[in-house]
Order: C-alpha cells, then structure tokens, then sequence
C-alpha cells in the first residue's frame, strides 16, 4: 500500500506559527458524492480521508482488524468500512440519510455529504445535494452508465450543481483500458446533453488502488486530466460566482439594543455590500441607503455573499424579518404564484389544495400547491399523469402564497428560489421545491372593482350573509338538518342556499373521487363557491364530511370575519353506522367502498366549533330552531 | 470603488454559518438558551454569539448543567466568561444526585446519567426552554455524522432518530408543538482543527488545562488522572506524580484522561494536535462503555 501523498505538513514541526498563517487562508468546499455502495463510493470516501491525513493510528488500527474479519478485500485495508457503519445502524432501526464527513488538504477544508442508497435515496440526495458547489457521480467501470447514473445526475442538475465530475471508478478491474473509459463517457455526453448537463469532468479512478486520486496514476498514461484531489483543491466556488450577482439580504433579526440602535441582521445570499450603497427593501420597495456594516471586530468597508452582517440604513424605514434588502436599481422580483419543482419527503401524499406553511429565505408565509402538472419518473424521466406526489416523487406544480413574497428563480439564487414545505398539523418538513418563475396571472389579472358591492347586495336582502358549515360524519344527519334549516330560514323571509355533498358530486365536483387529495380539492371548491355566494349576499347552508380541520380552516378562512359558522353535527360512529341510512356503512365494512370516513379514512373533529349539534338528543326540527337561536338571538 | 472583493476562508464561511443558525433560533424560539460546558468548543461558542448580536448581549442566557466534579479552572473561567459578555449564567445541579451524593468514583455510568442526562432535562424544564445550543460537532464521533443541526426533542425529551427532519440549503424548520424542544448544534460542520484554528486567529480565552504545566497525576486504567481536589480517593498504593501533561478535551476531572506534553502555547497545542495520531475522544471514559454509546444516551436525552 502506498502511504498518504498528503502527508503532514513538515512545516507542523518545523514552523508551526509559519504553518497557522498558511492554514488560514484556506477555502471551503461542500461536495456530494452518488453512487450506490457496489459502485466503491464507500471506498473512495475512506481512501481521501486515508489521503488526507484525517484517520488516526487508533482508527486505523482498528480498521484493519476489521477488514480481516468482515472487509471484502482479503487482507488488505478496506476503506469502505470507516465510513459504512450502516449494519449498526439498520439494526437499531435508525433512518440512514445523510452524513457529513470532514477532510482537508493543504489548500481547502472539504465537507463531502455521504448520502447512502436505499428506498429513501431521492430525499436524501435531494438533501445531500442543496449545500454542494460540486458533486462526484460514480460510474462501475465494469458496468457503464446504468439507470441510477440517470437518476443521479437528474438529482444533481435538478438541484442546480454546476461541477460535476464523472468519476468512471474500479479501472483497475477493467485493466485499466482507455476503451473501457472512453466508451462509458461517450454514452453519458449523450444522455448528459439531453438533461441539460452540458460541461462536466470525466476521469477514470480507482478508489481501491488509488488511481488518480491524489495526483496522476503511472497506471493510465494515456489520461492527461487532473486527478480527483488537485481538481477538488481548484474548482471554482459558488460563493466566488455569487459574489458577482446584485446584492440581495434576507433580513434574519432586527438588532436593537437601545433607542440609538436600529440594524438589520442576515446572511447575504448573494452579491456585495459597502457603506453608501443605495438599497430597496422588499415586497415594500422603499430605499434607504447602508450607513455602516456593523460587526464585533469593528466595521466592514465591504461584505461579500457567504458573510453574516449587520446593516444599519440611513431611514427609519420598515424593515422586519422576512423582508429582502437588496441592490436599489436591480431588486428581486415579487410574486405570489409560481412555478416549482417540488419533491415530495413525507410518508403522507402531497394535499393538492390544503395550506402548507414555506419557508423560504428566513420568510414563513402559508401556499397551497396546485395539482401537480406532471410527475417525473426519476429513473427513465419520463413525464407522468399525477394528482398528487407521494414519498420521494417529484413534480412539477404550481404554488400560491398567501401573500406576495421577494424571491428569485432558483438557477439564480439558492437561497431564494428555494423552499421548504412543512405541515401544519404536525409540523414536519414534508417537502421542499425550487422555484421556476412567477406566474403572470398574479400580476396582471387585476380585481375587477365592480360598483355593487357586497354590501348592497346583502343590504338588499335585508340580512347579514353566512356560511353555515355542517360537518360531521356520513350519516350523522346534516343533509337532513340542514333541510329543515333551510326551509326555517326561507320562512323567515331570508334569501338561502343549500350545497349538499352529494348534490355538488353530480356536478362541479364529478371528476374527483374520494382520496385525500380529491377530498381537499372537493372542499376547496365548495369553499370558493361559497364565498362567491356571500359576496351575492345569501346565507349558504352547506352538508359536508369535510373530514379535515385544515380544510375546514381554510375555508374559514376565505370567508370574511365572522360569516363562518362551523357547526358540527355530532354522532358517534356506532350511531351512524347503526343508522346507515344509505347502506354505505354496510359496503365499507365489507371492503366494497375504500377511503369510507370513519372506517378507513380518518375524521378530524371540530376543536371550537361555533355550534355542536347532539343528535342523539336533539331532532332535526330541534337541531334546526337550535341553529337559528344561536344566529339569532 | 474597488473591484477586489474578499475571498471567504473556510473559517470565515463557517463562522457565517454558525451565526445564522444563532440568529434563526432567536428569530424562532422563544425561550433558547445557550448550554456552556466552559470546553473549548463552548468558548468558540460564545465567541460566536457575541458576534451574531453585537451591539446587543446575546439574547439568553448560558446554563451551566454542573456536576460538581469539573477542574477548579473550569469554574474559575466559566464565571469569568459569562460575566464578560454580559449574559445571565445559570447553573444547575440535579437535587437527588446532589442529596445522594452520586460521584464519579462509586457510581460508575450513574453518575453522567445522573448529573448530566437527567440534570439537564430538569433544568431545560425548570426554566422551560424550548431551544438549547449545543457545542457538539460531526466530526467527533460517527453517530453524530448525520445529527441534524436542529435536532428535536419530544415534550420527555427523548431524540427520535427515525424522526428527524431533513435540512435543506440554509433552511431550518424550527417550528414544532408546545411541550416539544430542540438542541441546536451552531458549529456542526468544524473540526477540531477548525476549532484550535480559530481560537488562535481570534484570541479566545480558553481554560489552562489546555496548555501543559506540572499537575499532580496518577495513572489508572490506561488513563492518566489529574488529582485536582482533596475528594480523589488514592488507591491502595497510588501516589499522586507531578507530570506535565495537558487535556485535549475537559469534563469531570476523575473521568478526564490528560495526555503527557510539552505544548504550553496555543502554536504548541495545534502542532502537537496535527502531529498526533490518536483520535480526540479516547481520553474520555464515556465513550468506552458500551458499543454505540453515544447514540443510546443522546436517545435518552444526553447532548
């Protein structure tokens, strides 16, 4: 075995002041690496920590012993278990996803993301990948561009990664054949191209031998590229890249210590700062110019993209977190509805129609997703039909924000164009997607102002308009009541309308069906047309499931305050399944209908809803003069 | 107007990187708190919160989850520290650890389970904190390679590992149910050398023990023990030897390996470190007790 090019330093010894000055003025490197565990990514991980210096003599030894008893390369070391642990960890059923490892040569600190394969390999690359400037897709010399090779560069391009290198691994196994190599990366020019990927570096290695790792292997004369290490110590950054893009800062925290005080904190995302610099404040747009950067080591003439500040402005102007200051004649764009690509990282599928808080930048605004316009099959990338995407799918879908957000196309800043989506229930992070461009629907479909306002058509009426949502269980009796409610309300000379479920099934709604997503959908459009019906000043009684609160919620909160009344039409299950008036129990039961609330669909009681109904107390006549008493009173 | 803009060290990057998860968890949390172990890794902390917030103080406190047992420097400069930047420090001992007397030498693993484990739970709760920073890097140990930045805790304090959430770009989804709690690790992605680098290019006060001097030692079990207090209970035959040793990293003085050495200035420390060939964490026991220790007792709550 040969021993580590990248040995110490001989200055440690000699000059250690000499050496500290030399060190620090190191760059970082963020890197991924893809490849299944077959393709030796393991290996080529352990063999540039070995490289590098970073395995000590009682890691060695130990893995040594190791590669005796379980390593598969006879006696000599294998490399792959210093970074494998993963038997341990299935064992002890812990999620095996990303791992961070730490290596540096004499010119860069390296922190490569370790994403093992597996079920759960498109979230985790997808994760592994976000933070990388460059990413290593490993090809088995023996076995060519395969089908993961496709899926990882996708992921790799997908996540906008400029350099990638084509590391064409196990030569040694081929015989170190410059046909094998040149075959391998005339297939992937052809697929690369078709993916967008138009430069990359292809370079044949053995992260068992050691080819081309450190410096130029005597092994393949006839390879003139550089060698993997001294190609990573050279690429360009992408912080290099971004400090050349208009200065943008979300703003994280407003600084503000005393009344004499008042500066903007973040992370500039991308461009450069210097005092006197004209700035714009987004989505306000007002400027301001930069006073000082502020920082505890005194302030800075300049501050570049990477650098974490603190801005004071020459205006007492608004400016909170979640806003953007950026360069006053070239801001961001503001919007509130995109393009994106999402990938779905949740065991439960993506609920077209339902709000989601994203978070982008250091923003937090509520977005409901649209239906997907198609899904993407990762391996043969393909453009699938999709209603929704479940665990580890992408997509391609639109977004709506509650309200209009700065933001940039994610091929031009990370930081904002990319987002993650969490629930709201549970609070997970259950997405994350990357914005295309905004939709120009937003911007130039302007409300129309008409002149008969809501007002006058409920003044009109001579009433104040309602929504009065009926939810509760299949057979819990709210058609029923909300029947007899209805022909209560009309005798009493106010102007109604009744949506039933099933009714509104035969015709909006008759291209959905009954899963969650289509559930989300049904209610969504009930909700709107609602409100259309509010706006015209009617008080609109409506019989729904509606199974979810976060459906509910949103319709509530569609409607203006206070014309949202959820009533929940309270039956145990056993009582309406007992009662069964439409024989549907009796077909969930039996299997005959899936996706049945209560039996094998969940149903999320109201928390603090507006009025509980008891029907094993109360009459539909009851129930009914007990809603109007409420209105009423 | 120069056309020259500053090329970021890799020190300077994560620096960038630690004080914008600071300044994410004071945007989000609502009551954090900053865990200080008076280490090296916590006087780097410290360090980066003072920057992340100047002018103001770091808005929270530091605690302190004490066990009695660390070095009398350790207390000397940790009251030091807090004092100077400015912040409240708080310190806690577990009552029953304190009542029954539980200590190194007779109590085994009971003792960090008892002081710091369970000590730290009832402090996080005594106060009601909902977020606490923690000096733990992923380079030290392979279980921790994949910890989150912001790991999540249920309302028992119990760490999921099945549960996490994934981190993508510079987003970190704080949000998270009443009860529920996150440790939060600012300086995941430095390396020790990171660490001592930074020490030394920002002249950050750090605990002598770091540096050699002649201390009153006996060797144990393949460790070498300081006799720091009157409470080191000598075996049968055991005399207390002046050596010059230093420590790579600080915990209870009885459970705390020193290694021998000549390094006395910080230059000295980082080249011994570079030039050495043993694994940071040898020197403490704790990692020696059972396979996959540490992933075991950061599931019962440990940091």
């Amino acid at each position: 075995m040969t021993d580590p090019i990248y040995k110490t330093d001989a200055l440690i010894a000699d000059d250690i002041d000499a050496y500290l000055v030399a060190h620090q003025h190191k760059t970082m490197l963020r890197f991924i690496t893809c490849g299944s565990v077959d393709d030796g990514k393991s290996t080529l991980i352990g063999r540039l920590l070995y490289e590098s210096k970073m395995i000590f003599e009682d890691q060695l030894a130990a893995l040594e012993a190791d590669s005796k008893r379980v390593g598969t390369q006879g006696q000599e070391i294998d490399f792959a278990l210093l970074v494998d642990g993963l038997a341990a960890e299935r064992e002890q059923g812990i999620t095996i996803d990303v791992a961070y490892r730490f290596f540096a040569t004499e010119k860069r600190k390296f922190i490569v993301a370790d994403t093992p394969g597996h079920e759960q390999y498109t979230r985790n690359m997808v994760t592994g990948a976000s933070t990388a400037d460059l990413a290593v897709i490993l090809i088995d010399a023996r076995k060519g561009v395969l089908t993961q090779t496709r899926r990882h560069s996708y992921l790799v391009h997908l996540l906008g990664i400029r350099n990638v290198v084509l590391a064409v691994n196990k030569m040694d196994l081929v015989g170190y054949e410059q046909a094998v190599f040149d075959r391998i990366v005339a297939d992937y020019t052809a697929f690369a191209a078709s993916i967008g990927i138009t430069d990359f570096t292809a370079m044949p290695i053995s992260g068992f031998k050691g080819d081309n790792i450190t410096s130029n292997s005597a092994n393949m004369p006839w390879y003139d590229g550089p060698a993997l290490l001294p190609l990573l110590e050279t690429v360009e950054l992408d912080a290099t890249i971004d400090q050349a893009k208009p200065f943008r800062l979300p703003v994280q925290w407003v600084n503000r210590p005393n009344l004499d005080f008042r500066g903007f904190s973040g992370l500039i995302a991308t461009g450069a700062v210097r005092p006197g610099d004209e700035i714009r404040v987004l989505p306000s747009g007002k400027t301001s110019t930069v006073t000082r950067i502020v920082t505890l080591d005194g302030d800075l003439p300049v501050a570049v993209a990477g650098q974490s500040v603190t801005l004071c402005l020459a205006d007492e102007i608004d400016c909170s977190r979640g806003q953007v200051i950026a360069a006053a004649d070239s801001p961001t764009e503001v919007a509130d509805q995109f393009e994106t690509t999402i990938v779905w990282m949740d065991e439960n599928e993506m609920l077209p129609g339902r709000p989601y808080w994203l978070k982008i930048g250091t923003q937090t605004v509520s977005a409901t997703i649209q239906h997907p316009k198609y899904q993407v099959n990762v391996n043969t990338l393909e453009h699938l039909a999709a209603k929704t995407l479940d665990l580890n799918a992408i997509g391609v879908a639109n977004i709506v924000t509650d309200r209009p957000i700065p933001f940039e196309p994610y091929a031009q800043s990370r930081d904002l164009g990319g987002f993650i989506l969490i629930d709201k229930m549970t609070n997970a992070t259950v997405g994350a997607g990357m914005i295309h461009f905004a939709l120009r629907r937003a911007s130039n479909i302007h409300w129309q102002a008409t002149d008969i306002s809501r007002d006058v058509h409920s003044g009109l009426k001579n009433q104040k308009p309602a929504v009065l949502w009926l939810t509760g269980l299949s057979g819990a009796g709210k058609s029923t009541i909300a029947n007899v409610l209805e022909k209560k309300l009309v005798r009493m000379n106010r102007h109604t309308f009744l949506l039933d479920g099933d009714n509104v099934r035969h015709g909006l709604n008759k291209d959905l069906g009954f899963t969650d997503a289509d559930r989300v959908e049904n209610i969504r459009r009930v909700g709107e047309v609602a409100k259309l019906m509010t706006d015209a000043g009617l008080i609109v009684i409506t019989a729904f499931i509606s199974p979810f609160r976060a459906e509910r919620d949103m319709v509530r909160a569609m409607m203006q305050p206070g014309e949202f009344i959820e009533i929940h039409v309270d039956t145990p299950l056993a009582e309406a399944e007992r009662r069964d008036v439409k024989g549907l129990y009796k077909k969930a039961r039996s299997g005959q209908l899936k996706n049945f609330t209560g039996i094998d669909s969940p149903y999320e009681a109201p928390e603090a809803p507006e009025i509980r109904i008891d029907t094993t107390s109360l009459s539909p006549e009851q129930a009914a003069d007990e809603i109007i008493a409420r209105l009423i009173p | 107007m120069t056309h020259t803009l500053p090329t970021l060290t890799h020190l300077r990057r994560l620096e960038a990187e630690s004080i914008h998860i600071m300044r994410e968890v004071v945007a989000e949390a609502e009551n954090p708190v900053m865990l200080y172990s008076v280490g090296k890794d916590s006087a780097v902390m410290l360090h980066l919160a003072k920057k992340a917030f100047f002018p103001s103080p770091p808005p929270f406190p530091l605690l302190h989850v004490d066990t009695t047992w660390k070095f009398r420097d350790m207390y000397a400069l940790r009251d030091k520290a807090a004092a100077q930047a400015g912040m409240e420090l708080l310190v806690y001992h577990n009552p029953e650890a304190l009542e029954k007397g539980i200590n190194p030498f007779d109590h085994g693993g009971l003792h960090t389970d008892m002081w710091k484990t369970e000590g730290l739970k009832q402090a996080l709760d005594k106060w009601g904190f909902d977020a606490a920073f923690g000096g733990a890097r992923r380079d030290e140990e392979k279980s921790r390679a994949k910890e989150r930045v912001f790991s999540f805790r249920s309302a028992n304090h119990r760490w999921d590992p099945k549960n996490q959430r994934p981190e993508l770009w510079r987003l970190y989804n704080a949000r998270k149910a009443k009860g529920e709690s996150m440790r939060v690790f600012p300086i995941s992605n430095w390396t020790e050398l990171d660490i001592w680098q930074y020490i030394h290019l920002e002249g950050i006060e750090i605990v002598p023990l770091y540096f050699s001097q002649p201390r009153p030692t006996v060797e144990r079990d393949g460790l070498i023990l300081m006799v720091d207090d009157e409470r080191f209970r000598l075996r049968d035959g055991e005399e207390p030897q002046m050596r010059s040793v230093r420590f790579r990293t600080l915990g209870c003085y009885p459970l705390t390996g020193a290694v021998e050495s000549r390094a006395t200035t910080l230059p000295e420390v980082i080249q011994e470190m570079l030039l050495t060939t043993t694994s940071e964490r040898q020197g403490r026991a704790i990692d020696h007790d059972q396979a996959a220790s540490m992933e075991k007792k950061k599931q019962e709550g440990y940091f």
